[in-house]
Formats: structure tokens, sequence, C-alpha cells
């Protein structure tokens, strides 16, 4: 079959070629028809939807404590993310006052997960350049970090993590033990992982200027996050909207000048460090914390008795059954929560017309807005180039198509 | 009737035929091992004692996989593809001196297939053979990644045999010789010709590393680009003959490696222990392997090591950076021999 195009006005005919859905490098499905002139990207055009499971539309059909899976399925390198800032944004719409003891254990898991999405994220930049190695040295922390949602919740990539008002139980010994290795252990393993790839001649010179985009750019697009932040905009939603106790912490926003893959890789490595220091920073609050035992707000509307309970007192069974059938008051209005997500901000905008389900409900997911930026980034680059941005991009197709 | 030095030197092919695909047979093992070692894993361990079988399973699994031709290659050039990246690889072995050989009741039997006085120029027609295995192969796949593949990869080896030419001119000209016996026998006592040519051997090695394809120069095959690269079609046997012959060109620049710059089966300081001359010619021997495995682990190491190069900058490499420091090797060992009056 010949899909070769020649431009009208033009006699050089150029070749067209399909990037994907079932190519190594587009981790997940999505596809890019690239139109090259040998292996010079002249135009790229986009196409989604290979994983659309129309997410929105099915959240709005299930009661709230029911969309935490599917909110799994958007970002799966960093569901908790996304679990907890769910939770967030219908206890903004129910007006829970949350503990601060939760406050900080959410805090705890959602920088462990901002860990395991930038490990994937700079490791498999690092494969993509054919260095595998640096990626088995990091890629055993993210297993330890799923170990330590297996510990909490009992899952490990689709985590449902967490209930709305807090968790389901309390952190478990092993847990907490597990927090605190990792946050000794980890830093060793990140640092021979720099070792190979951030001064490495070759590495730089694949990254350094590869998918560049300016921060005017970035911002006419809408990107946030790292991919905005290694642009130089210093917007981060943990400091420019703080929830979740961020207020609380202090730590740096790394901030690139570029916008090319380098610094993308750069930026994603540093929010690594600055996790590993919130989450001490977090060890250490809870140890000073009065509220030694608090795993939940008190939300008897919303938040599930415990199972022994319902078993023995009425008001236990009552509450269940409400919960359950969804006999719960919902107050109307309208909120959006954001926060700050692995990729970019992750937002989710809820209207409640006063029933068990959402009215409306919008997730407003990063990587759907850098994969419209994707063809400008790459146009005049080479293939080996265009690889390189979509996996520094870090453009999760779950998140992608929802 | 076979005359008993035909018979010799036919026993001689099976042998050094035999070895170059059991060592790189076992370098795919190796690899792994390498790969798992360096990436704190435990590597193939299932098929026998320590994993050792895994080849020899790899080899049946490939032979029995179903064999797939697309409707739209070219059958004919899909088939002589592989077949030519086998061939050439197979046959650069003929002229590596193995050993100084043994004299057994005053026979001689020399340890190399044939002393062509062009080895040097023989193993370069030979491998550049090679390069349209990968050519052919890729084209007839009629597939774009493939193509890709294949205009990389004869870009990529028509650049880097220049650079590659030139440093060896550099040797030449001190050796004076093309034979490869002879340069080894020049060798003798530690004068290793790496430490009259460090320059040009640093060439010959960047560029041996591009002929072989291996990181950082893996861009013909590199999957995460173009899926397979040239062999992204092919199947069954004939992926394995791209992949094997991969490993034996990794065996054979190693043994070309050792042989040119480290003096091949020549041992300093052994020959004042040891008299017998034919103990002395079978350490020689074992001492070459030696240092072709440590090349080849030298392969591994890098190719575990860092990333790839990217096209344009391959390019940028071989032109902008090696041939000219080639020519520079030759001009400089052009100026020293003359001041010296002769090297050696």
């Amino acid at each position: 079959m010949d899909t070769s195009v020649t431009l009208p006005g033009e006699t050089k005919t150029y070749t067209t070629l399909n990037l994907g859905p079932t190519h190594p490098a587009t981790h997940g499905i999505f596809q890019n028809v690239l139109k090259m002139d040998g292996e010079v990207i002249l135009d790229a055009q986009q196409t989604i939807g290979y994983i659309h499971r129309a997410f929105e539309k099915l959240a709005e059909h299930k009661p709230f404590y029911q969309v935490t899976p599917l909110t799994d399925r958007l970002n799966y390198c960093s569901s908790p993310i996304n679990n907890i800032g769910w939770h967030m944004t219908v206890e903004k719409l129910i007006r829970a006052e949350i503990p601060r003891r939760v406050e900080y254990m959410r805090v705890i898991i959602m920088e462990l997960s901002r860990i395991t999405d930038h490990i994937i994220c700079n490791s498999v930049i690092g494969v993509d350049t054919g260095a595998m190695t640096g990626f088995l040295y990091v890629f055993q922390w993210r297993e330890f970090i799923y170990e330590i949602y297996e510990e909490i919740c009992g899952e490990r990539l689709t985590t449902n993590i967490g209930r709305i008002g807090g968790f389901e139980r309390d952190f478990s010994e092993t847990a907490w033990r597990k927090i605190r290795h990792i946050v000794k252990e980890l830093p060793a393993s990140l640092k021979e992982f720099e070792k190979l790839l951030v001064r490495n001649r070759i590495f730089m010179d694949r990254t350094i200027g590869c998918g560049p985009i300016s921060a005017e750019r970035a911002l006419a697009f809408s990107f946030s996050g790292p991919n905005l932040r290694a642009a130089g905009v210093d917007y981060d939603v943990r400091v420019m909207n703080p929830y979740s106790s961020y207020q609380d912490f202090s730590f740096e926003i790394p901030l690139g000048t570029n916008g090319d893959t380098y610094d993308r890789f750069m930026v994603r490595e540093e929010e690594m460090w600055q996790s590993l220091d919130i989450i001490r920073q977090a060890l250490d609050k809870l140890d000073t914390l009065d509220d030694k035992t608090s795993f939940h707000a008190d939300l008897p509307d919303f938040y599930l008795p415990p199972k022994e309970e319902v078993y023995d007192s009425m008001e236990a069974l009552i509450y269940h059954f409400k919960i359950v059938m969804g006999e719960t008051d919902v107050p109307v209005g309208e909120v959006y929560h954001c926060v700050e997500g692995g990729n970019g901000e992750l937002g989710f905008w809820l209207v409640s017309d006063g029933g068990r389900q959402a009215f409306r409900l919008h997730f407003r997911r990063p990587c759907f807005i850098y994969y419209q930026a994707y063809p400008e980034m790459i146009r005049g680059g080479l293939l080996s180039d265009a690889i390189l941005t979509m996996s520094s991009m870090n453009v999760i197709a779950g998140e992608l198509d929802a | 009737m076979l005359s008993p030095a035909l018979l010799y030197t036919i026993l001689l092919i099976v042998v050094v035929l035999g070895i170059t695909l059991f060592i790189a047979m076992y370098s795919t093992y190796a690899e792994r091992k390498v790969a798992a070692f360096m990436q704190d894993r435990v590597g193939p361990d299932r098929a026998g004692p320590f994993g050792i079988f895994q080849p020899v399973a790899d080899g049946i699994k490939m032979f029995m996989k179903e064999e797939i031709i697309p409707d739209v290659s070219n059958k004919w050039l899909f088939i002589l593809g592989p077949s030519i990246a086998m061939l050439t690889a197979c046959m650069t072995s003929a002229v590596i001196p193995w050993g100084k050989g043994l004299t057994i009741g005053g026979t001689t039997f020399p340890m190399q297939i044939t002393d062509v006085n062009i080895g040097i120029l023989y193993i370069f027609g030979v491998v550049s053979i090679g390069v349209y295995g990968i050519m052919i192969g890729g084209w007839a796949s009629n597939n774009k990644y493939s193509l890709l593949g294949a205009l990389r990869a004869s870009s990529q080896m028509i650049s880097y045999e220049i650079a590659m030419g030139l440093s060896i001119i550099a040797l030449i000209m001190m050796t004076g010789t093309l034979s490869l016996k002879e340069i080894v026998q020049q060798q003798a006592e530690g004068h290793w010709n790496i430490i009259y040519q460090p320059l040009g051997f640093l060439i010959f090695l960047v560029c041996a590393f591009a002929e072989t394809n291996r990181t950082p120069f893996d861009l013909p095959e590199c999957e995460t680009e173009l899926v397979g690269g040239y062999h992204t079609e092919y199947s069954s046997m004939k992926l394995g003959f791209y992949l094997f012959a991969e490993y034996i060109n990794m065996f054979i620049s190693s043994a070309v490696i050792s042989t040119l710059y480290f003096g091949g089966y020549q041992m300093p300081f052994i020959a004042r222990f040891v008299h017998d001359p034919n103990l002395l010619s079978i350490l020689g021997t074992v001492f070459l392997f030696a240092k072709i495995f440590f090349f080849i682990f030298f392969f591994m190491w890098i190719r575990w090591t860092v990333p790839r190069f990217r096209y344009d900058q391959l390019m940028d490499l071989g032109w902008k950076k090696l041939i000219p420091l080639s020519i520079l090797n030759i001009f400089l060992t052009g100026l020293i021999m003359w001041w010296m009056g002769n090297v050696k």
C-alpha cells in the first residue's frame, strides 16, 4: 500500500508514518500520523480515543463513593492522588472538617505517589534513549511504594485508597515502617540513577533542545505541573492554592528554563527530592501531633460505620443503609477542586443538584492538554525527538482518553 | 583422496566455525547475565543449573516458532537478507590467527584457517557485505520502520567504515603488512600496537561498536523508536539469524581488536618460564580468548550503561570528529615515523 503524499505545488514526495497505536514507545495507546521527510517530522496529527471509556458520563450515574475506582484509571501511575483529589472535592461540597492527622497521612500518600509517577516518567525517558539500567535501579522503589499501598488499602495499581472523609482504617505498623524505610533508602538509588544520566554527555545531547515549548505557548495551551514548570512558570497547585495542609510544609518548586526534555527530566528529578523532604516533614509533624488515632473525619452521612457496629447497633445500621441506598442529604452546589497530580493540575468540577449522583462531573485531565501541544512540539524534529518528547511529557493514555 | 593438509584445514574450519557459533550462542546468555549483574537482577536461571541451557532453549524456540513471510514483501530478498547477514558473519573468522600453531612429530599445524596476505582487507570487505544483509532485509520487508532501520544501518556503516579504515591505515604504516599473522608476530614481548597507536585504537573501538550495531550505536534496531528496526517483520529462525549474526560480529570484532592492538595470542614474559613450544602455543590461544572475552564483556558493559545517540549526532560524530581524528592520527604516525627513522 502506498501511503506517500505529494503536496500540491511541490515535487517532493513525503512519507506518512503511523506512530502507534501499538508502537512500543507509545506507552499506552495513542496514534500519531506523522508526515516525514526522511527522518524529519514535517507535520503530525494526533488521534485520541483508543481507550475512551466515557468516565465522566459513567461517574454521573454513580454515587460519590463509587466514583473513586473510576479515578484510579485516569493517571494510573499515581492513582492515590486521583482518589484523594476526588475525596477532597466531595468533602469541599459537603463542607467536611478533616482532622490534621488525616491530612498529613494524605500528604504522605500523595507525595509517595508523586514519586512513583516521576520515577516512571524519568526512568522511561532513560529507556527511550536506550539506557535500560537506570530504569531498574529506581523501579524497584516503585515496587516498594506499591507494597506500601498494598499494606494500606490492599491494592497496588488501581488503589481506590481512602474514603470520603479519610481512610478506611489506620495505617498499620508495617506501613509506617515501610514509609520510614523508603525515606531513608530511596536517596541512594536516586543518586545512582542521576549519576547515570544527569551529566551523561550522550543523554544531554539527546535531551537538551528536544521537544521544547516556550512559557507563552505552554500557558496558552494551559499546561500545568512539571511540564509548565520546566518552561519556567512557577505554578504549583500545592503552593498557589494549598489543600490538605500543604501550607504547613516548606518545600521548593524547581523550575526549568527551556521547556525541553532535559528540563522536564530535571524538574521531575528535583521534585522527587522535594517530595521525600515533604514526607520527612509530615512524619515529624505526625510525631508532634497530640492526635494519634483518628484516621477519618466524623461524617456519619458519608463515612460508612464499622461493620461490627452495623451488626450490633441501630444507628450504625441506619447510617449504613442510608449511605448505601443514597438517602443522605447532599447539598446543592457547584465546586471545583484541584490537586497537583503527578502530571499537573488535576481538577474535579462537580455540580450537585442534591441527588445521590453528580448532576455534572468534569475531570480536568492534564494529559489531555499536553497531548494537544504535541504536534507543535515535535514539528521539525527527528523521529527520535518525537519519542523522547512523548515520554518526557508523561502522557498517560488512561488520563488522556478518560 | 584428500591430502592430510586439506583434511586438517577442513577440520580447522569446522572447529573454528563451531567455536564461533558456540561463543556467539553463549554470548546471548552472557549478555543477559551481565545485564542482570549490572541491574541488580538474577537473570536467566531456570534452564539447567544457573540457566546455562538457556541459549539452547532459545535456539529451539527460534526454530519451532511459526515462520511468517509477509504477503507484501519481496520473498526472495526477504530470505536473502538474513542469509547474507549470517554468512558474512561466519566468514570473517577465517583469517584470524587463533594461535602460533602446534608442532607434532615434525609437522606444523597452523591455528589459522588461511593466512591471506590481505587479511585486514578481507575482513573489511566481508564486513561491508554484511550491511547488505540488513539493507536487503529491511527493504524487502516492505515496512516503513524496517526501511528506516535499514537506512540508518547502511548510512551508519558506510560512515564508520571510513573512519575505521583510516584508523587502520596508521597501523598498517607502522606494521608494513596487511597479514594478520605477521601483525601478531610483530607484537611479541609486549610490543602491543595499543602502545604505539592509542588514538587509532580508540577510533577503531568506537567504529567497532558502530559496525556491530551495539549500543550506543544501535539505532538500526532501537526498539523504542523503530519497533524492531530492520528485523521488525522477521520471525522464527530468520530473526534468530539476524540476532545471532550480531553476536558473531561482536565476537569477531573482539578478536580483531585483540589481534590488531593487543598482541593476539602473544603473551609477554611467559616465554621465559614455559619452554615447550606446543604448550606455549596453547597458552597463547587461551590468552587470546581471555582478551576476546574481556572485549565481549566490554561491549556488554557499554551497552548496559549508556544511552544511544540520535541519528544526526551519530553522523556528526562519524564525519566531523572521527574521520578528522583518524586523518590526524595518520599524520602523527607519519611524523613520528619520519622523526624516528623507523619505529620498529
